[in-house]
């Protein structure tokens, strides 16, 4: 099979450069990991991250062929041929296939992505009732593995001031959440025309996501609650 | 530079976008049917064409909702796109000029030049 490869080594390489791969690969019942693992077994200076290669752990995300997946659940058979894998964009690489996720997680971090709540903790737990916790499905997938906020125009555009549509995902499962007491707070947190209203629907977050998550149907969760505190 | 985020806009600016793409939606086919319904008509009958007075309400009140359509348009492209802020705000200015300005030249035809079409 015929594989594109992006390089870049900063130590010794001026630019990154397109390498061109062939591999020796049945690609029945295999995954795109797979391959580049095999590849790598070829040339171990091939860097890449990967972890549980199950779709679970999040760090093996490239883009492949234009699109954003998880390498170790896009199957190998479906791919057209050369194979183009690229590192995620709009985060600065820091080696072949290795970005540097700082910005997505500094904006993960700004939503607060915790429970907050102030009433004395119970003896057991915080319970909830079956519709409250239905409320979060649909939110707490989400394994954030950036292919939605690096498939966003406006998070290239504006990183460090946008939230991006993981952060907004993760900032919904919190506003949602029964147990926590900092809904006015975490809208106030995004009622802003950079953090939240950069988002201009154009969905290209659901359509990367390997979860099958739909952040934009969250977003526009959090911009109906905005709108209702406000009118 | 820590992040001067959180302001507590936009809300507002993203409502007017939405309610004037509702108004836009409605007017904009409802006043095309107006004049495409009446064509091929002369100059006399062009100007018969705005006479009565919802027709020209309806045709500030469609612009007045297209100007601030493109203007909440206009912000989002600026903001995405040029990040000094002082090319921004004078940017801005020139988009505001224009456009309140196409509104009031407009108030200006279909209201002050009643006159003129009864001469």
């Amino acid at each position: 099979m015929k594989f594109r490869l992006h390089r870049y080594n900063p130590e010794t390489d001026a630019k990154p450069f397109m390498q061109d791969v062939e591999l020796d690969i049945d690609p029945a019942g295999k995954m795109l990991l797979d391959a580049l693992l095999a590849i790598k077994a070829q040339d171990e200076t091939l860097s890449l991250r990967r972890s549980c290669r199950e779709g679970v752990c999040g760090s093996d995300a490239v883009n492949v062929n234009g699109k954003n997946r998880l390498a170790c659940i896009t199957p190998l058979p479906e791919l057209k041929e050369p194979i183009e894998v690229r590192p995620l964009p709009g985060l600065p690489v820091i080696r072949d296939l290795i970005v540097d996720m700082e910005p997505f997680y500094k904006q993960y971090r700004s939503i607060k992505p915790w429970l907050v709540n102030d009433a004395p903790e119970p003896e057991v737990e915080r319970l909830q009732s079956p519709a409250d916790r239905a409320l979060l499905d649909g939110a707490y997938e989400c394994i954030l593995c950036a292919c939605c906020t690096t498939s966003c125009p406006s998070f290239w555009w504006n990183p460090d001031t946008f939230v991006g549509p993981a952060g907004l995902l993760q900032a919904y499962r919190f506003i949602a959440d029964s147990r926590d007491e900092a809904t006015a707070a975490r809208l106030d947190n995004l009622e802003d025309p950079y953090r939240l209203y950069r988002c201009r629907g154009i969905m290209s977050c659901v359509e990367a996501c390997p979860k099958g998550l739909n952040p934009t149907a969250a977003i526009g969760r959090i911009k109906s609650l905005l709108v209702k505190r406000r009118v | 530079m820590k992040s001067t985020t959180g302001s507590h806009t936009g809300t507002g600016t993203w409502l007017v976008q939405r309610a004037t793409a509702l108004v836009l939606a409605v007017a904009l086919p409802g006043l095309m049917i107006h004049f495409l319904a009446a064509l091929p008509v002369d100059f006399s009958g062009w100007q018969a064409l705005f006479l009565p007075l919802w027709v020209r309400v309806m045709l500030l009140l469609t612009m007045t909702a297209l100007a601030l359509h493109a203007w909440v348009g206009m912000r989002d492209i600026f903001m995405d796109y040029v990040h000094s802020t002082g090319a921004r705000l004078a940017m801005y200015l020139t988009v505001i000029v224009i456009l309140a300005g196409s509104v009031a030249w407009l108030a200006v035809i279909v209201f002050g030049g009643t006159q003129g079409s009864a001469a």
